[in-house]
Order: structure tokens, then sequence, then C-alpha cells
């Protein structure tokens, strides 16, 4: 693990990039990250996230900015803007059940080729996948998800870079930081070693390879 | 009472002590208004939380804590907090004993749309589809007309949320469940007859031979 300014951090990404990003409606979304995106002004992002949040909170910057091309996610119903943009056809959004994204980005992490669900049989959503029984029920073939770079906001970071999370700011976030090439940390208490009972570590160190320094 | 406290209170006797329970927005949120007295249900949000309470007094909320809404939540004594992963494995993995959802149409073999209208309302399905498919009992709260048409269907035109039957549904003007596929009607709100739910309802509905009033 490294720590970085936030400039540095998010310099690492190139235009194009796949980011998963934490949280829900914007809470435990890491939000420097994604202010300093729209300053250093990426280009043709895909974003993998639970929702585009709202204009102006979270990924919602990122929308307005128009960084994004691509969205997968389970619900936009609350950023008009997302909608707007993607009935004009500048950003194509992919709408995954919510149990099934982070399904599938769970697998995703663990070294699975993807997931077997009953979500989503006999609806539109099993358009174009492969359905199979198992002990005569059917499932549908949901592929693993994997990104460039997952944008992880914890509620404690130690030195090492040990995470924890707090409250519903959990969310998506460990389960994205098993799931992409390099992983970018905000959190909100950066605390020495040891703070963090080990019991209490939800995300441990390795999996983290940036923690970006308080500003 | 208006109708969707007649629909809320209604469910509200649904609940049992001990029950995990997800509540849907809408409707669906003002069934934990009318908890019965003396049992104990734990609420869960789809965001990470079991244990969810009112909304906090002004000044007192948590950025993050919030319902699935992204509203301001308490959390009650004992509450639990995970991951999405963990979330959706209650809800999926035959632990979430009732989830109460909102309905655009409901057919008359229980069929569920819930989430969009083409070409209207593409919001994204978000946790609905899982709630529909793996809660151990599906209740929909729902108006039973939306202007002047009946959302109790012969068949769903909108997308359908799930290929899983629902279990209940409550109008404000009757209890209907889904026995051997078919919509049977079985209670109706006071002061509304047998008939004229038959009337407002563009399904099939047979009559159960023993139909009670809501008791609210």
């Amino acid at each position: 693990m490294r720590t970085l300014t936030l400039a540095d951090a998010v310099a690492l990404i190139p235009d194009g990039a796949s980011l998963m990003i934490g949280g829900f409606m914007g809470v435990g979304t890491p939000g420097r990250v994604v202010d300093e995106l729209v300053r250093q002004g990426k280009k043709d992002l895909t974003v993998i996230a639970n929702d585009t949040a709202l204009p102006g909170i979270g990924i919602g910057k990122l929308i307005t900015a128009g960084l994004v091309r691509n969205v997968i996610a389970s619900h936009i119903g609350l950023n008009p803007e997302t909608q707007k943009k993607m009935i004009a056809g500048e950003i194509q959004v992919e709408l995954v059940p919510q149990g099934t994204l982070i399904e599938r980005i769970r697998a995703g992490g663990f070294g699975l080729g993807g997931i077997l669900t009953a979500t989503g049989v006999g609806t539109v959503v099993e358009e174009g996948k492969q359905k199979v029984q198992v002990s005569g029920k059917d499932y549908l073939v949901e592929a693993a998800l994997h990104a460039d770079f997952a944008l992880v906001n914890a509620f404690l970071a130690d030195y090492l870079g040990n995470l924890s999370y707090a409250l519903t700011a959990r969310n998506f976030n460990p389960v994205m930081a098993m799931a992409a090439d390099t992983v970018i940390v905000e959190a909100d208490n950066i605390v020495p070693v040891g703070l963090i009972a080990p019991d209490h570590v939800v995300t441990p160190a390795p999996l983290v390879d940036y923690l970006i320094a308080q500003g | 009472m208006d109708a969707q406290t007649i629909i809320a209170k209604r469910i509200a006797l649904e609940l049992r002590d001990g029950m995990l329970v997800n509540l849907g927005i809408g409707i669906p949120t003002q069934v934990a208004n009318y908890v019965p007295a003396g049992i104990h249900v734990f609420f869960q949000s789809e965001n990470g939380l079991i244990g969810t309470g009112a909304v906090p007094e002004e000044g007192m909320h948590n950025r993050l804590l919030t319902d699935a809404g992204g509203r301001p939540v308490t959390a009650l004594p004992g509450a639990a907090t995970f991951d999405s992963a963990m979330s959706f494995g209650l809800i999926r993995g035959g632990h979430l004993d009732m989830t109460v959802l909102g309905g655009l149409q409901v057919d008359q073999s229980g069929h569920l749309a819930n989430w969009m209208i083409p070409g209207k309302m593409v919001p994204g399905m978000g946790g609905a589809m899982d709630l529909a498919s793996g809660a151990k009992r599906v209740v929909i709260a729902m108006q039973h007309s939306a202007k002047g048409k009946s959302k109790v269907v012969k068949a769903c035109t909108l997308p359908l949320t799930s290929a899983r039957p629902i279990d209940l549904l409550v109008t404000e003007l009757a209890v209907i469940t889904f026995p051997g596929g078919r919509a049977t009607l079985q209670e109706t709100a006071p002061g509304v007859s047998v008939q004229q739910v038959i009337d407002a309802t563009e399904a099939q509905l047979e009559v159960s031979p023993h139909v009670a009033q809501m008791s609210l």
C-alpha cells in the first residue's frame, strides 16, 4: 500500500477506465475522489455502481460533467440527467437487479466466472442470457464483473490500509475492494495501526493499493 | 380513513413477532407506523441495515445512516449493519420473512409489474426483482385503481418484476390472495360490498365463500 495525494491518486486513472464506485445514493461514495475526477476532466468512463445518486451528489456529479460513457447500475430513477443522457444516446446504461449486481461484483473479486440466480427469470432481464436448471429450478447465468479501479470509501483506514466501515455507508464498498485491478481508498479517518481491532477489520490491508492522504 | 392508511393498517396485521421484514418506498413504508402492540419486528433496509428506526429529530441525523431511498433514519437498539452482498443474501436466501412492495399492476394469476413503464419511466429495478423473487412472502400495497382504471388486471401489460406470483394484495377496497393461481377476494374494506370490488376490478375475481370485513 502507498499513500498518495488526492491529485496523484486520481491521475492514475486514464480516460476510458472502468471504475467501481462504492455508495448508495451518495452514502459511502468517495466524494473527494469524485470531485477530483471532475476537476481533472476524465473522459469516457465506465461506472459500475448501485445508482447514479442525484444531480450534484456523489456519482451524479460525474454524470452532470459528461465524463461517463457507460453505466452499469441497479437504479437511475432519482437522477433525471442520467435518464436524459441515456435517451439522447450519450450514455449507455445496463440496468441490473441490485442483488444480481452485487453478486456479479462479488464473483469478480472471489475468482468465480459468475453466479446463478432466480432473480430476473421470466422478465426482460433474462433476454440474451443463458438459463440453466439445477435441481429442477431455473436460474440465469450472470457473468462476473471486474473493473480497472475500485474507488472505495471507508470510515477508518489504518496506516497499513486495513479498513472498516460505518453504518449504511458500507454497502458496495468492501465487495468492490475485491473486484478491481487497482483499489484506491478515501477514508473519513486515518488512524494508527492497531486502532482497528483485528476482529473489526472488514477489508484487510493487502487488498488496498493506494490510500489517499487527508487534504 | 384515506386509502393509504387503510392499506398500511391492514398489512400491519400480517406482521408477527420476530419477523424480518423489508418495506418498499411509498405506502409500504407507512406499515411501520402500525406494528401491533406487544410484538417486535426487524425491519431491513436493503442498503445494509436491520433495525431501521423512525426518521431522526431535526438536527440529529447522521449522513452515514439512511434508508434505501437515501433518507436519514435511526437505528433501533439491537440493530445490525452489513454490506450489500449480505443484504441481498438475506433477501434471496430464504431469510426474509416478508416484503411489502408497491405495484403498478397485479394480474389475476398474481404476477406483479412495478418497476417500469416503457417509454415513460425507466428508473431501474433496484432491489424490487430480488425482493419479489426471493422473499418468503410477497405482499403488495397498491391503490385499486389509477385514473379510473383498475390496476388489478387480467394480464400485466407492463414488464413483470418476477415470474413468481405474489402472496397477498391489499388495496383500499379489498384483500386478495392467489390460491391455485387465481385471484380470490378474501376481505373487503369497511363499507365496501363484494359487488363494488368486482365492479372496480378488471381481473376475473373468484370470491371466497367467507368474505370478511378488514378488521382495522
